[in-house]
């Protein structure tokens, strides 16, 4: 009885600090934002309940084309992290040995000692009109005059991989270096072709890196703010924007509010598939 | 494709060439930002006009400021420090606690809270700011309009920024402490409670020891990870602005070498503390 009240204490002792920081932190402020969301401002001090801000969403066109559009280019800038991070992947978990093995990882991890906001600096002193590979160019021969290559959306999405990239590497380089090494050689044996060989062995063996690598990038895409806006052109725009204008510059916080719940309804649908599609669990993949 | 499979010239020689190119692709962006730290010229492209320190040092009379003079941007790296410093001590607190929590004890609900406790990682920042100031600003002004209260705690400043980055950052931390949890041999303890320990003393002699690398390592991690946070912290700001918010700002008037010179100090600091860490879960 006594160690039964014991336990119980040191139960409620370590689960008080978890349950405040969930509640206060994430939760309600969450439903809090869920509520203002429906919330319609008739006058300064009176609001009621309603759906516009749902409604300007669907009937203003620029902003859900700018929804649809974020969430395509997010897939896409996935899909490329994925496809580029691959081999380099492979290559560190199952071809570098010893000590070129660990440089190559740390290799990998050195971009991240650099924020978002440097990371996309470095870019823009690259391919601004002004930059070096523009002045590059033109000490080739190959342009006669400055280039731009900032500003549009190959320059984005050059950005958004570079900043998803370790965050792909990782989960597959520790995925890729559990692998049995006999499952492909069998896989040979049995008369399989390399492109077989990859997709009947390899990529089924590394699903739970690959989701766990596309999760990451993919939210990190939809949700970043510094890439789009400094090196995306005019009419590149990404649905955070949105959300920062409502906020900062027209203090709309409904608007802002019901912009936000869309964004996470988004994201979460888009896990959710990429969860079921490839038969993984929240828990598996990034527990 | 492994090693124990032929492979073609060919094949090896593209592989090759891949990783170069990926490497180069990863490598580029950041020497060209420190390198233009040292340019002689206002503006940080090429010609190359000579190296000069003056980006960190000049004192204004020039009509360059260097960083080391540069008011604005050295208050916005105290900022910074402090908020990193509170986000590092109540995340890796956090952390140790909830560690214990899912890994040690048994209880109705586990599974449930341990996805709430994983839910952070797929919000992405942005909303995790909106909420917090939605919620806690909006109370502000509520109690102010109600009842003449003025909470200004919860109005956009430092202490709304560092429970914003909590909110993902203890997350992180409590994965990279359960994880070494885990690998704990819980006989280790059992043996110093049957040599009379109690459990606090346990806790504090054998298992918090085991733990330290990774506390270490997750400490180092919210610290960079504050300190390079933009999404969450843009969102709840208020008139301190830390480092990279300032930056930013001054981004958006126009580049200056003084930015790389920025860029150049944080990549170096933060280079500095992830190779300590390193060093310390490496000797754990």
């Amino acid at each position: 009885m006594m160690k039964d009240s014991a336990s119980r204490l040191s139960l409620w002792l370590l689960l008080t600090p978890f349950l405040l920081w969930i509640l206060l932190l994430v939760l309600v402020p969450h439903l809090q934002m869920l509520r203002v969301s429906f919330q319609v401002r008739e006058s300064w001090d009176t609001l009621v309940w309603g759906f516009d801000q749902y409604q300007n969403f669907f009937t203003e066109s620029y902003y859900w084309r700018t929804f649809v559009r974020t969430g395509v280019m997010s897939l896409f800038t996935t899909f490329l992290t994925l496809i580029i991070a691959f081999p380099i992947a492979w290559y560190i978990a199952r071809l570098a040995r010893g000590r070129a093995r660990g440089l190559l990882f740390l290799a990998c991890l050195i971009p991240f000692w650099a924020s978002e906001l440097v990371r996309t600096y470095g870019w823009m002193i690259l391919l601004r009109e002004s930059g070096l590979i523009s002045s590059w160019l033109q000490l080739l021969g190959l342009a006669d005059a400055p280039v731009e290559m900032l500003y549009n959306d190959v320059a984005v999405i050059i950005g958004l991989v570079y900043n998803g990239l370790l965050f792909m590497v990782v989960p597959l380089v520790t995925t890729l270096d559990g692998m049995d090494e006999n499952l492909v050689e069998a896989g040979y044996d049995l008369g399989g072709g390399h492109l077989t060989v990859m997709r009947e062995v390899v990529v089924p063996w590394a699903m739970p890196g690959i989701v766990s690598g596309c999760i990451v990038v993919f939210m990190l895409t939809l949700g970043s703010y510094l890439t789009p806006i400094l090196m995306g052109g005019k009419d590149s725009a990404w649905f955070t924007q949105q959300i920062f204008t409502q906020f900062i510059t027209r203090f709309n916080w409904e608007q802002g509010a019901a912009l936000g719940v869309l964004l996470l309804f988004l994201s979460s649908v888009i896990v959710w598939i990429g969860l079921r599609l490839s038969g993984q669990s929240l828990r598996k993949v990034m527990g | 494709m492994i090693r124990s499979v032929p492979r073609s010239r060919w094949f090896d020689a593209i592989y090759l060439l891949y990783l170069v190119a990926f490497f180069v692709y990863l490598a580029l962006p950041l020497i060209v930002t420190g390198v233009f730290a040292f340019n002689d010229a206002p503006f940080p492209s090429l010609p190359w006009k000579g190296f000069t320190l003056d980006w960190y040092l000049a004192d204004g009379t020039g009509g360059r400021t260097g960083l080391f003079h540069d008011d604005g941007l050295l208050s916005a790296l105290w900022v910074s420090v402090q908020i990193a410093f509170w986000v590092t001590l109540v995340s890796v607190s956090l952390g140790c606690v909830n560690a214990v929590l899912f890994e040690r004890l048994n209880f109705r609900g586990k599974e449930l809270l341990y996805l709430l406790m994983l839910l952070p990682l797929v919000i992405p920042g942005v909303i995790l700011g909106v909420s917090i100031l939605v919620f806690y600003s909006g109370m502000a002004n509520d109690a102010s309009r109600l009842w003449g209260i003025e909470l200004d705690l919860f109005r956009p400043g430092m202490t709304l920024v560092v429970m914003g980055q909590v909110a993902f950052i203890a997350t992180l931390s409590t994965l990279v402490i359960a994880a070494r949890l885990r690998k704990f041999d819980r006989q280790l303890e059992e043996a110093a409670l049957n040599l009379g320990a109690t459990p606090l003393m346990a806790w504090f002699t054998v298992t918090l020891p085991w733990l330290m690398p990774s506390i270490f390592g997750a400490g180092a991690m919210a610290f960079l990870m504050s300190f390079e946070n933009f999404n969450t912290t843009v969102m709840l700001t208020g008139s301190d602005t830390p480092l990279t918010v300032a930056l930013f700002n001054r981004l958006r008037e126009g580049s200056t070498p003084v930015l790389n010179a920025v860029a150049l100090f944080l990549m170096v600091g933060s280079a500095l503390l992830a190779m300590v860490a390193m060093r310390r879960s490496d000797r754990g």
